[in-house]
């Protein structure tokens, strides 16, 4: 079992708080992704839950039992650290039999699970090595096997890809997944790439300034961000936002203004529409594209062309100066300086209140 | 030879001598005499006869008047060189003096006393290692019993410094507490106090504790080396807090992190702080010489002392002494060296 609550959690040093009010129910077997700018505390957060680090205030439950004073080692948790700390003087075997010794497992038992881990992450030529002469992805692999032998209730990662060239993240990233798929153990991960994020989760949490602003599947998250911030951050490239008024009060919505006599209805909850005047309109670049006859146009000046081959990202400016992004599929003929007309589908739209907060309905 | 010259007199490029080149060679080869100048001295020294290091002007190889046994004379007489009215040069020996005229004798033809002005005769020197100053205070002088108490104070000094300082630097660089830079503050602090100042409170803490006359004395109050305390420090702090972090992860102990982690992972400055203690302790001199009274607990260097008496130095057992003491200090730098140079630079200090 591997269930984790976490209960109005807080932590500062000194005057400074990095975690307010964080509250969060992992179940068990989820692999839960936390993600957020550098500095959001989404490391801090597990290191309070590793019991490397105590909480300001709240409690936290590992299957329902309070662990605030129980210490790190007596969690049953296992953490899997971005730059590996690995143990440089053991070789790869000690390294993985250290934490089990140090329960006085017996012998036979911590030399059959070094086989097990060893044999499931294709790390056995290398048992007899020191971390120095091996190469990063090896590494890695030795973190997780250490990890793994110790049977632990839920895995701690954090960052662990984030030290690895590209190519390797990409292979370690699916070895993870499927990793995860077979040990159906409880998994909580840290990264600040949202790729990892939304391949890897069951949900994602996205933090900022010490603050839950959102947890959802990945897909609910690029769907239906909740926040302006989370629409920023969710999705690769950024959503293009476009500084809205509202117009008048329709039956099940708002007729919105943006961009230079553009109009287009949103859906929100009818009583909230009086109230507000200035609202936030977002579309996905991958969301626009070039307008047929009879499509809302946005008309912009293209300034710059990134020609992918599947896809071709187009930097343009809108007529107010708005800065508008746009992936286009294939190789359009489109080239810098060219003005073209972009359109969207309104459903696709995305609308946000003027404290940034998502309008009911759309 | 040509490689030699070419090593010493070899430039920093340029047809001719730059003033920088004059002034690194005059630097450099004084530092050479500066620093090996004494140890050359002292050990020419420590082979030349009482007679011969009372010399003037002293000489670094040591030189003695020659002597040859002559017929009808139970003692060796020294040998000269006299030059005659006629310009002829022969070696004669001297036989006695008498004010400034010497009576000499010609070994070959022994019947026949020549008398000699002594402004008109060199002795005829030759080098002679006096070997007795090494042998001798082996066989009279417990050199032994010495050198046992020297090695028991250096090895349980440097063992008991390794482990307390470690600990104390394992402390003050992986933990956080109030006071943590205060208490290293403190420590460095006590740097600048020397040994005279402390002396007198000192000894009465140790005449207290009834270590007065016990190599534990001698032992106790050195082990506890700030230098040691902020060396191993500073070299702690470079290993990563991730993997004392980790290792409580796999539920290691404090005493197993200290112990099994960290320190092997400090063995390169451990190993300078080792070379460190080891000259220091051998080479120390006040404080052993201030709690040993008796002399069967004499360590070397306190017994080298003895030769040292109200009226008469022994110097030349002195000397010869001091170079086998020296001995094992030389062979630490010799052979670890690289080791000193190597962990100084990675502890960071100069």
């Amino acid at each position: 079992m591997g269930r984790i609550t976490l209960d109005h959690i807080a932590k500062a040093y000194g005057s400074v708080e990095v975690l307010n009010d964080i509250n969060l129910k992992i179940d068990d077997g989820e692999l839960v992704v936390f993600v957020g700018p550098s500095g959001c505390g989404k490391s801090t957060l597990l290191r309070l839950i590793a019991g490397l680090d105590q909480p300001t205030a709240g409690d936290i439950r590992i299957d329902g039992a309070i662990v605030n004073r129980v210490p790190a080692a007596d969690r049953g948790l296992a953490m899997v650290f971005q730059s590996y700390a690995l143990y440089p003087h053991m070789t790869v075997r000690r390294n993985m039999a250290f934490g089990l010794e140090n329960s006085h497992m017996p012998r036979k038992e911590i030399e059959a699970r070094i086989t097990e881990a060893a044999r499931m992450l294709e790390i056995e030529a290398y048992l007899d090595r020191r971390p120095g002469q091996l190469s990063g992805g090896q590494r890695q692999r030795v973190a997780i096997g250490r990890a793994i032998v110790r049977n632990p209730t839920a895995f701690l990662l954090d960052e662990p890809l984030s030290n690895l060239d590209a190519e390797l993240r990409v292979t370690m990233r699916a070895e993870l997944a499927s990793l995860h798929a077979r040990l159906k153990t409880t998994m909580i991960y840290v990264t600040h790439d949202q790729v990892e994020a939304m391949t890897l989760a069951d949900r994602i949490v996205v933090l900022r300034g010490g603050r839950i602003e959102q947890v959802d599947t990945p897909l609910n998250l690029f769907n239906k961000p909740e926040n302006l911030f989370v629409a920023g951050f969710i999705g690769a490239p950024n959503m293009n936002f476009f500084p809205g008024q509202v117009e008048e009060t329709l039956p099940d919505g708002l007729s919105v203004s943006f961009l230079d006599g553009q109009k287009t209805p949103v859906k929100a909850a009818t009583n909230s529409g009086a109230a507000m005047g200035a609202v936030t309109l977002g579309v996905r670049p991958q969301h626009l594209h070039l307008a047929q006859d009879g499509e809302p146009q946005i008309p912009v000046q293209v300034r710059l062309v990134e020609a992918l081959g599947a896809e071709t990202v187009v930097h343009a400016t809108a007529s107010g100066g708005e800065r508008v992004l746009a992936v286009l599929p294939g190789q359009p003929a489109i080239a810098k300086g060219d003005r073209i007309a972009l359109s969207y589908r309104r459903d696709l739209l995305h609308a946000f209140d003027g404290d940034g907060m998502r309008l009911a309905g759309n | 030879m040509s490689r030699v010259a070419e090593f010493l007199l070899r430039r920093r490029g340029g047809a001719s001598w730059h003033w920088t080149d004059i002034f690194t060679w005059a630097w450099l080869i004084g530092g050479v005499i500066m620093m090996f100048g004494p140890a050359i001295w002292l050990v020419g020294s420590s082979f030349k006869s009482p007679a011969a290091l009372a010399e003037f002007p002293p000489t670094i190889l040591p030189y003695v008047t020659a002597e040859a046994m002559v017929e009808g004379h139970d003692k060796p007489l020294p040998l000269y060189r006299v030059t005659g009215e006629d310009g002829e040069t022969r070696v004669l020996a001297q036989l006695r003096r008498v004010g400034i005229v010497a009576q000499m004798i010609d070994p070959q033809a022994p019947g026949e006393i020549v008398k000699v002005n002594i402004a008109e005769r060199t002795p005829v020197r030759e080098i002679s290692f006096a070997t007795e100053n090494y042998t001798e205070p082996f066989l009279h002088f417990d050199f032994l019993l010495y050198l046992r108490n020297s090695v028991f104070v250096t090895l349980m000094a440097t063992l008991i410094t390794l482990v307390t300082n470690s600990m104390a630097a394992f402390a003050l660089s992986k933990y956080q507490f109030r006071g943590r830079s205060f208490v290293m503050l403190l420590i460095l602090a006590t740097l600048m106090v020397p040994l005279s100042v402390i002396l007198v409170p000192l000894y009465s803490i140790i005449s207290a504790m009834g270590l007065f006359n016990s190599l534990w004395g001698v032992i106790l109050p050195t082990v506890a080396t700030p230098t040691g305390v902020f060396l191993l420090r500073q070299y702690m702090l470079t290993i990563p807090d991730e993997l004392i972090d980790a290792a409580r992860m796999d539920r290691a102990s404090e005493w197993q992190i200290y112990w099994r982690i960290v320190l092997p992972l400090t063995a390169p400055a451990l190993a300078v702080l080792a070379i460190f203690s080891v000259v220091w302790r051998w080479n120390d001199f006040l404080w052993p010489l201030i709690v040993l009274s008796r002399k069967e607990l004499y360590t070397l260097q306190v017994g080298l002392n003895t030769y040292a008496g109200e009226l008469n130095v022994q110097w030349h057992y002195i000397l010869a002494m001091t170079v086998v003491t020296m001995l094992p200090v030389v062979l630490v730098f010799v052979f670890l060296q690289r080791f000193i140079t190597t962990g100084i630079a990675g502890t960071g200090l100069k």
